[in-house]
C-alpha cells in the first residue's frame, strides 16, 4: 500500500525538542558563568529547579491531564533553567519548589500544557515567589557559596537610590555588569554572556533578532529620556538587572511572544518602554518581569491586529 | 544574487540525476493517452477504435476555451477509447494506441537543423501553439495560447522564463537547458514576438552553475535581448509571482493575473515545446521526465513519449525498489501521490519521485509552540498557523481576513513547523470555501448592479 498524503512530501526535520535544545544551548555560556560567580549555590539551584519542574509536568500531565508525557519536549527543562537564572542563589530549595509548581502548574498546565499558556511559566513562578517571599527573593548573594554567604546590594537598586537623588553613591561599573562580577538573581548578572547565546540562538535561527533588539534599543532611548539625559545611566539600564537575560530568553518565549516580525517589533519596544518605567518611578528596583508579563497578556491582540508584510497587497 | 523578498525555505535539494544525460524511453506495445491533460475543461477524443493513427495525428479537440488539442504520441492503431486513472486515482477518458512501427505525420520536420529565422507573425504563432498542444510544461499545464492572448488592458513588457527548478529531485530542465540552448533561445523569442515584447529573462537558480554558464554563453551569440539571472537558492523560487518578484522586483497585485506587472512568464520546457511547434511544426508528443529517489537504481532524465505507462518508466530507472512508500507525480513539495503506478505519462508529468517507507510517513503532529516559523516561511506574507486554525474550526470570515485565498499551496510553513502540524492539509480545507464564498458575493453584486441597471432604464424609458 503506498501513501498517499497531501504535499509537502518533506520536512525540515525540525521539532519543538531541537527548538528547546537550542534555547538550552544558548543558555549555557550565562549558566556557566553563574557557577563560576555563585558556586555550589547556583549549581543547587538550577538542579533543584529543573528537577522539580521537570517532576511536576510528571505528575500533572500523568494524574490531572491523563495525558502522555510530554516531558520529552524539553519546555519543562527550559522553564527549569530560567526559573532558576531568576532567582537568588541562596534561596532556600522549599521555596524553589513552590516556585517551579507555580511555574509549571500555574503558568503552564492550568491552560492545557505547552503552547496554550498565555503567560511566560518562568516569569509566573518567579513573580509569585517575589510578592509571596520577598525577603529571601531580595537578598543577593555577592560571593560563591549557598548557605551563609554575604549579601549586598545590586547595581539596578543603587541606580535607583542615585536616580532618586541620595548621594555619596558611586555609579555601578558598566564593565562590571558587562561581565557579571556583581550580585543579583543567578543567571542575569553577565551581559556578556547571555549576549552569546542570544548571538548563537540567532545565527541559528532558533529566534529572530526583532524582539531582543528592539527591546534593548527602546530600553536605551526611555532609559536616557526618563533617567536624565544620562548617557551612563542609560547604558547601565543594558547590561544591569535582567534586562539581558528578559530580552533574549524570557521575551523571547515561542508561546507567549507574537508570531510576526512586525508584532514582535511592537511588543519588544512596549516591554522596554515599561520596564525603564518600573525601574525608575515603580516600587521595585527591577521592571523586566513585569514589563514581559503585561506584554504577555497584550499578545493575543497584537496577534489579532498587528499583521505580517503580504505580499502583493499596495497601501493605499 | 537575486531572489524574492518574503519568506522561503531550503529543502535539501537531492538533485539526483543532475548532469545526467537524457535517455530516450523505449515506446512500448500499448501507449493510453488520456483526454485530461491541461488545466480547464478535457479535451474531447475525435478518434475511434479501428482508426490508424501516426506520430503527431490530432487525437482529442479542446473541450472548451481553457482547453487543448492532443496528438497521438505513437503510430499504429486505435485499440479502444476507454477510461484510465490519472496520477491521483481519479477516472479521466484516454485513447488506447496498439503501436505499429514508427511512422510520423509528413508536416513534422524531424530534422535536426536549428532553425533561427521565424517566420510566422504574432496571431500564427498562437494559432500554431494551440493547434501543436502546448501547455505550461512546470506543472501546471494551462493551455499556452491562452496565456499568450491577455486581456486587452495588459501591457505586456518582457518574457520571464521559469528555468528555476526549485523542487528539490527535478532535474528535467536542467538536463533540457544543458540538451538545447539554443532552441530555447529561439523559443523564447518566439515567444516575445507573440507577446510583441522585446526583452527576455530566463531565471536559473544558482545550483546549475553549467547551465547559467551554457545559456548566457548562448544568449550572447545572438540573442542580445534575452538576459540570464541567476537567482539565489530558495523555495518556492519557480512560483510565478515569486518568479516575477524576484527576477523585475514586482509583485503581482492579489487577486490580480500575473501579467498585470507586465511580465508573461513560461517555463522553460515550454519555450522549448514552442519552438519544436513553431519552426519544426512538431504537436507535444513527449517530454523529458526525472525519475528519481534515494532508493532508485538508475535515477535519470528519460525523454518519454505521452501516454507512455508510469510503471514502464519506473522500471527504465530499476523498477520500484523494495519498501517503496509513496510515489509522488512531481516534486517533493507540490507534487501528488499516487495510489498506484497504473497511471500513464501526461504533458504536466516533470518528475517521478519514490520515496522509501521511512521517508514517506509523517511524525506525529504535537501542540503548535506559536514559534512563528510557519510566518517566516510563507512567500505570501499569510500567518499559517492561524488559517489553518481558522479552517480547521471553520471560521471562514476570520480565514478570509487572514487572506486565505492569496494562499499559494506551495508547503513551506508545513515544511518548517518543529511540531510536524499538518498545516495545509487543513489549508485546502477552508481555502476553496472561502474562494466559494467571494465568488457568490462578486456574483450577487453582479446580479443586484444588473438589476439596478435595468430598472433605471426602465424608469428612463417611461
Amino acid at each position: 500500500m503506498l501513501n498517499v498524503s497531501l504535499s509537502p512530501h518533506v520536512h525540515s526535520g525540525n521539532s519543538t525538542q531541537k527548538c528547546m535544545l537550542q534555547v538550552l544551548i544558548g543558555l549555557t555560556p550565562a549558566l556557566l558563568w553563574s557557577f563560576y560567580q555563585f558556586g555550589l549555590g547556583a549549581v543547587i539551584i538550577t538542579l533543584a529547579s529543573v528537577a522539580f519542574c521537570l517532576l511536576f509536568e510528571f505528575l500533572i500531565t500523568r494524574f490531572m491531564l491523563k495525558a502522555p508525557s510530554s516531558l520529552g519536549d524539553l519546555s519543562a527543562v527550559v522553564t527549569g533553567v530560567l526559573l532558576a537564572f531568576n532567582v537568588p542563589s541562596n534561596l532556600p530549595i522549599w521555596i524553589i519548589a513552590i516556585g517551579a509548581l507555580v511555574a509549571i502548574g500555574v503558568g503552564k498546565m492550568v491552560y492545557g500544557g505547552l503552547g496554550s499558556n498565555i503567560f511566560n511559566p518562568a516569569l509566573v513562578g518567579r513573580v509569585f515567589l517575589l510578592v509571596a517571599y520577598p525577603v529571601q527573593m531580595t537578598s543577593w548573594p555577592t560571593q560563591a557559596g549557598y548557605a551563609d554567604v554575604e549579601t549586598g546590594a545590586t547595581p539596578l537598586s543603587i541606580i535607583k537610590r542615585i536616580a532618586n537623588g541620595e548621594t555619596g553613591l558611586d555609579v555601578p561599573a558598566f564593565m562590571d555588569s558587562l561581565l557579571g562580577v556583581t550580585g543579583g538573581s543567578l543567571g542575569e548578572v553577565s551581559a556578556i554572556a547571555l549576549l552569546l547565546g542570544g548571538i548563537y540562538m540567532i545565527v541559528r535561527k532558533t529566534i529572530t533578532w526583532h524582539i531582543p533588539v528592539s527591546i534593548l534599543l527602546s530600553a536605551l532611548v526611555f532609559g536616557f529620556l526618563f533617567y536624565g539625559f544620562d548617557v551612563q545611566l542609560a547604558l547601565d539600564q543594558l547590561v544591569c538587572g535582567g534586562m539581558m537575560l528578559g530580552a533574549i530568553f524570557m521575551a523571547t518565549d515561542y508561546v507567549s511572544s507574537p508570531m510576526n516580525s512586525r508584532g514582535q517589533l511592537l511588543y519588544g519596544c512596549c516591554i522596554g518602554f515599561l520596564t525603564i518605567v518600573i525601574r525608575r518611578y515603580g516600587a521595585y528596583p527591577e521592571g523586566m518581569s513585569f514589563a514581559i508579563l503585561i506584554m504577555n497578556a497584550f499578545t493575543p491582540l497584537i496577534n489579532k491586529y498587528v499583521k505580517p508584510q503580504r505580499f502583493g497587497v499596495v497601501k493605499k | 544574487m537575486k531572489t524574492f523578498k518574503l519568506g522561503g525555505v531550503h529543502p535539501a535539494a537531492n538533485k539526483l540525476s543532475a548532469g545526467a544525460p537524457i535517455q530516450v524511453a523505449a515506446v512500448p506495445a500499448m501507449v493510453a493517452i488520456p483526454m485530461a491533460q491541461n488545466l480547464g475543461a478535457p479535451s474531447k477524443a475525435i478518434v475511434a477504435k479501428g482508426d490508424k493513427v501516426k506520430v503527431g495525428t490530432v487525437i482529442g479537440e479542446p473541450g472548451g476555451f481553457l482547453s487543448s488539442f492532443v496528438h497521438s504520441s505513437v503510430s499504429g492503431t486505435v485499440d479502444k477509447v476507454d477510461v484510465v486513472e490519472d496520477a491521483t486515482g481519479k477516472k479521466v477518458p484516454a485513447v488506447f494506441i496498439k503501436v505499429e512501427g514508427d511512422e510520423w505525420e509528413e508536416t513534422i520536420d524531424r530534422s535536426q537543423t536549428i532553425d533561427r529565422n521565424i517566420k510566422l507573425d504574432k496571431q500564427q504563432i498562437i494559432d500554431k501553439v494551440k493547434e501543436m498542444g502546448i501547455v505550461g510544461m512546470g506543472g501546471a499545464t494551462f493551455p499556452t495560447q491562452v496565456k499568450l492572448t491577455p486581456p486587452p488592458t495588459a501591457k505586456p513588457e518582457c518574457v520571464i522564463i521559469n528555468a528555476v527548478e526549485c523542487e528539490p529531485y527535478l532535474t528535467s530542465d536542467h538536463s533540457l537547458m544543458l540538451a538545447h540552448p539554443e532552441e530555447i533561445c529561439i523559443g523564447v523569442q518566439i515567444l516575445e514576438k507573440a507577446m510583441g515584447v522585446n526583452k527576455a529573462y530566463i531565471g536559473i537558480e544558482a545550483n546549475k552553475p553549467d547551465a547559467i554558464e551554457l545559456m548566457k554563453k548562448t544568449a550572447a551569440a545572438g540573442f542580445p535581448e534575452i538576459e540570464i539571472v541567476p537567482l539565489q537558492l530558495k523555495y518556492p523560487q519557480g512560483g510565478e509571482k515569486q518568479l516575477i518578484n524576484a527576477v523585475i522586483g514586482k509583485e503581482v497585485p492579489s487577486g490580480g493575473l500575473p501579467i498585470a506587472t507586465g511580465a508573461l512568464v513560461q517555463n522553460v520546457g515550454t519555450a522549448f515545446a514552442v519552438y519544436e511547434a513553431v519552426q519544426k511544426n512538431k504537436p507535444l508528443i513527449e517530454r523529458i521526465v526525472t525519475v528519481t529517489g534515494k532508493s532508485v537504481a538508475k535515477p535519470g532524465n528519460f525523454l518519454t513519449r505521452l501516454g507512455v505507462p508510469v510503471a514502464d518508466l519506473i522500471q527504465a530507472a530499476g523498477g520500484v525498489p523494495e519498501d517503496t512508500g509513496k510515489i509522488i507525480s512531481g516534486g517533493p513539495m507540490m507534487g501528488k501521490a499516487m495510489p498506484d503506478t497504473n497511471s500513464y505519462v501526461v504533458k504536466g508529468c516533470s518528475g517521478i519521485l519514490i520515496m522509501k517507507n521511512a521517508e514517506a510517513r509523517r511524525k506525529e503532529a504535537g501542540p503548535c509552540i506559536r514559534c512563528g516559523k510557519c510566518v517566516q516561511a510563507c512567500p505570501m506574507g499569510l500567518q499559517p498557523n492561524f488559517l489553518a486554525r481558522y479552517s480547521e474550526l471553520n471560521l471562514l470570515d476570520e480565514a478570509e481576513e487572514e487572506r486565505v485565498y492569496d494562499c499559494i499551496e506551495c508547503g513551506s510553513c508545513q515544511f518548517s513547523c518543529p511540531a510536524n502540524r499538518p498545516l495545509l492539509d487543513w489549508i485546502r480545507q477552508g481555502k476553496p470555501k472561502v474562494m466559494g464564498i467571494l465568488r457568490q458575493r462578486a456574483a450577487d453584486a453582479k446580479a443586484k448592479a444588473d438589476a439596478e441597471k435595468a430598472a433605471k432604464e426602465a424608469a428612463a424609458a417611461k
